[in-house]
């Protein structure tokens, strides 16, 4: 009679079972959050009603999707709070937000003014102005800027000799790469062109939004979606990252969350480590590693990871290196968000959720931890004082390049 | 103790009649024999009709239905949702019959407009977009649960005294005179006398039965409606066809859910305490409703239900072929003989208000006493002022609780009772404790009238546990908890099997899951 009852992000699925609540990093540190069963499907059906139940600490949730990991129902919960929020939430703060979420700008103007304005955010004084003027938490270490964007490195010192392979891939290499840390992005080209493949930038990359959805800034998070999705109809074949993050947003969001059909360009979107692994798994590409490397190395699997199912792409990878050890703990939230744990309100939040995670990374000893996500980065270096790499830095830093070349005949 | 006036029936009718009686001073008893609400009043659509659906066919009750609406849109703001409605036509429906259609509504003072299909498609994004025309009227939801308890509240708070699970027996009488009735308290058995000079009989379709022992006839014509609940609101607007009235041809949005009915059938007197809804039914209303919003094949069913509807033949009809949906006030004093008796049945949810009124006029007009009606003028409790534009900061549950009292949140603890207990509908302890204190409960099924207590998504499989604890505690009677489990398994179950299907089937079998070990409950299945 009812072929199917399926209903919008599956939230008439939602059995109560109460699961979800149960993995909520949130609603263990902070008793004003709801929890996801009541923030998401129970929400929904009065906010279907009337928007005026639209709940303020639908602010709390950080979008890390444990909720719909743990649902034995599919019911999309994470989705339908991050759509409550964006078509119902006001911003908090606007000057603040607006310059958290604007990560291109933001980069483009601090990039130029690097040796500046890396030491004027550090200074003490800075930070206590920050945090009573625009609620940016005094505690947070701010990510220091690169003196030359990535891409500026790229174009003029190895575009051209990219196009010397027979086979390339294109990379979106995201504000992090290209304002903060270049160096993941030459990483990056470092283990393409040893497996054999040559890299192109696309022609236009924005900011993926993840930002701009988190803090309520929805009709600009679409147009960078649409500009990015039109870049990656024309490079055509695969694309590849180094954000857990990104990837998540592009392939994921833009379709759940801000309701872009990104369906003809989904499965293009890859993470480095997914596509390099699957390569390797079929032959395509072999590796060679340096016989010194030695390192003893903790993965945190960041949340969105978790969510993919990608992280097994990353851990092993790193097991191929021979003089690798490594620990895989169990999933944990280290509580940043994004820019979540940024601001002001929010960060003894962050601090309590990450607890148990900075506990087990510091118990654990490791010379580095690997970790597919730079905020995940930002937070646990912050507060262990441990090295956090992506795994491609650590793959291209034991990597053996002349042999690697040799069996991929390059 | 003699009282002005004893009302039987705790329906809308009962208790508005009560609340027009008690605000014109006179001292008031209204009998039940279950709950408020327990009858039709609580098994309807929660439809605040404009007028139009009778428009064509029955214009004095359209132009009643329209001068009701547009009182109740005032004195009970808390209890509507001035949600408008649709009028479609589809298809395979004439387009014809809509100008005539707009003609009887205009007639009958009913502001209806025809708009482009198009217009109607966005306003109303659910409504079926192969519509050929659309009508739009001043249609409403109405929540009968509310409304009828606003109405018991306002009656107890002028005076009137209301007993529920308290059963009409037998009348005493002098001579041919009423003069009061024999009880029986369905719980305990103990048996009582209530005297009045009048006596109203304001039992819908129970009222039959109760005539009868008065010694006089009412031919009732018991006409069942069935009608199912989904588990979220698909449409903003009341959509209705634009044809002659047929089955399952409205769907409501009612607080957080929507309902599609009903059908009509008539049913044999036996069946009115225990009416089920059939499979067959349950095809036709989703058919009929997907007709209306195709969503509705998508969206899930939370359980079916069914009311009787109180028709009445015409007094000269012997065969009982012609019945009248406006409303029938007897006095059986000049019509059989019986003074100190009259009637009250026929009429419908949106002109309860109006049948209280011509009820309390007959009484008031025996008892002497010239009082003005006030009931079209005067606030219910909980309606006086929309809290809700003050809310935006208010967590959800206190949101919610506004949404059902109204005003009367003002009476809630939410200080030291905001634990969220019905996550389904944000009920909370401090909610409970109010309806416990102002709200006339006695058990799990009176609470969740009163508050929506396991009306939600998962029909209390998570927190009826919670909810019998507290409620037994603020009865004073914590030994009640697993008793009051036990109820509200068997009860819930009855609405729940004739769509155990899907997503139901699954709720159903978590649910029997988690209270495997509570006696059996499950075993009805």
């Amino acid at each position: 009679m009812q072929d199917k009852n399926i209903s919008k992000d599956n939230f008439e699925q939602c059995l109560k079972c109460n699961l979800c609540t149960t993995v909520c990093p949130m609603m263990a540190a902070n008793p004003h959050y709801p929890g996801p069963k009541q923030a998401g499907p129970d929400g929904e059906r009065y906010r279907l009603k009337d928007p005026k139940f639209f709940d303020l600490t639908l602010k709390y949730c950080l979008n890390c999707k444990r909720c719909e990991v743990a649902c034995p129902s599919g019911v999309k919960v994470g989705d339908i709070i991050q759509k409550a929020r964006l078509e119902f939430g006001k911003q908090h703060n606007p000057v603040r937000d607006f310059t958290l979420a604007n990560t291109d700008l933001v980069g483009s103007l601090a990039v130029p003014f690097a040796p500046i304005v890396n030491p004027v955010m550090a200074a003490k004084p800075v930070k206590a102005l920050m945090d009573t003027f625009i609620g940016v938490d005094s505690h947070r270490t701010f990510p220091k800027y690169s003196s030359k964007k990535f891409t500026s490195w790229f174009k003029s010192s190895k575009a051209p000799s990219q196009e010397g392979f027979d086979r390339y891939v294109h990379y979106f290499h995201g504000c992090y790469v290209n304002y903060n840390y270049p160096q993941l992005g030459k990483d990056f080209v470092t283990l393409m062109n040893a497996c054999g493949y040559g890299v192109r930038l696309l022609d236009k990359e924005r900011c993926c939004g993840v930002a701009l959805m988190s803090n309520g800034f929805g009709a600009q998070a679409r147009r960078n979606a649409n500009t990015n999705i039109g870049a990656f109809r024309r490079a055509g074949g695969v694309v590849l990252t180094s954000s857990s993050t990104c990837t998540f947003t592009m392939r994921d969001e833009y379709e759940h969350v801000l309701g872009i059909d990104n369906s003809d360009v989904r499965d293009n979107i890859l993470l480095t480590t997914k596509w390099l692994y699957d390569k390797v798994e079929k032959g395509e590409i072999k590796l060679a590693f340096k016989k010194d490397y030695h390192k003893k190395i903790t993965y945190h699997t960041a949340c969105h990871m978790n969510k993919m199912g990608w992280a097994i792409y990353s851990t092993e990878l790193l097991r191929m290196i021979p003089g690798v050890e490594l620990t895989v703990p169990q999933q944990q939230c280290c509580g940043i968000s994004g820019t979540f744990g940024f601001k002001k309100e929010n960060y003894p939040y962050s601090q309590k959720i990450g607890q148990e995670l900075f506990d087990t990374l510091l118990e654990s000893a490791p010379d580095v931890v690997a970790c597919d996500c730079e905020t995940c980065k930002w937070q646990i270096e912050m507060s262990t004082g441990l090295t956090v790499m992506n795994p491609v830095s650590i793959l291209a830093e034991a990597l053996d390049i002349e042999e690697t070349k040799r069996l991929n005949r390059v | 103790m003699i009282y002005d006036v004893i009302i039987i029936g705790g329906g809308v009718t009962g208790v508005g009649t009560a609340r027009d009686c008690a605000l014109r001073g006179l001292k008031v008893l209204l009998l039940e024999r279950q709950d408020l609400t327990a009858g039709a009043t609580g098994r309807n659509h929660g439809l605040l009709h404009s007028g139009a659906r009778y428009a064509v066919t029955d214009k004095e009750s359209a132009a009643e239905c329209i001068r009701e609406n547009k009182i109740l849109r005032r004195v009970a703001s808390n209890c509507v949702e001035p949600t408008g409605g649709l009028f479609i036509t589809l298809p395979e429906d004439d387009l014809a019959y809509q100008d005539n259609f707009i003609k009887c509504c205009r007639e009958a003072g009913i502001d209806a407009e025809a708009i482009d299909p198009k217009e109607a498609l966005r306003m109303e994004p659910s409504v079926n977009p192969a519509l050929i025309g659309a009508v739009k009227v001043p249609d409403a939801s109405v929540d009968p649960f509310r409304l009828a308890t606003a109405n018991a509240l306002d009656a107890m708070l002028h005076g009137a005294e209301v007993r529920t699970y308290t059963e009409v027996t037998g009348f005493i009488k002098e001579g041919d005179r009423i003069v009061g009735v024999e009880t029986r308290d369905t719980k305990t058995g103990a048996e009582e006398k209530f005297y009045a000079t009048i006596t109203v009989n304001a039992a819908g379709i129970w009222g039959h039965h109760i005539a009868e022992m008065a010694g006089c006839e009412i031919r009732m014509l018991p006409a069942k409606g069935s009608l199912l609940i989904f588990g979220h609101r698909v449409n903003k607007m009341v959509i209705n066809r634009c044809r002659k009235p047929a089955n399952a041809d409205i769907l409501v949005p009612g607080d957080v859910v929507c309902v599609i009915g009903t059908t009509s059938d008539k049913v044999p007197f036996e069946e009115c305490d225990d009416i089920r809804v059939t499979p067959e039914e349950v095809q036709l209303l989703l058919r009929e409703g997907c007709m209306l919003a195709p969503s509705l094949a998508q969206t899930r069913i939370l359980r079916a239900y069914a009311g009787v509807r109180p028709l009445v033949a015409s007094d000269d009809d012997p065969t009982g072929r012609s019945t009248s949906r406006g409303i029938v006030l007897l006095d059986h004093e000049k019509r059989d003989g019986i003074p100190g008796f009259i009637s009250i049945t026929g009429g419908k949810l949106t002109s309860y208000r109006l049948m209280g009124e011509q009820a309390t006029d007959l009484v008031c007009g025996k008892l002497g006493k010239n009082a003005r009606c006030r009931t079209a003028e005067l606030p219910l409790p909980g309606s006086e002022k929309d809290l809700m534009e003050g809310a935006k900061g208010l967590k959800m549950a206190e949101k919610a609780a506004i949404g059902r009292q109204g005003t009367m949140v003002s009476k809630m603890d939410f200080a030291n009772k905001s634990e969220v207990l019905c996550e389904c509908e944000h009920v909370t302890r401090a909610e409970i404790a109010y309806a416990v204190k102002y709200l006339d409960v006695h058990n799990m099924m009176d609470l969740r009238r009163r508050t929506r207590v396991g009306m939600g998504t998962c029909q209390g499989s998570f927190c009826m546990k919670k909810v019998a604890a507290a409620l037994a505690e603020e009865l004073g009677c914590p030994e009640k908890t697993d008793e009051f489990v036990q109820e509200y398994l068997r009860e819930r179950w009855k609405g729940m099997i004739p769509v155990c299907w899907g997503d139901a089937l699954r709720e159903a079998e978590y649910m029997r899951k988690l209270y495997a070990d509570k006696a059996g409950e499950g075993e009805e299945r």
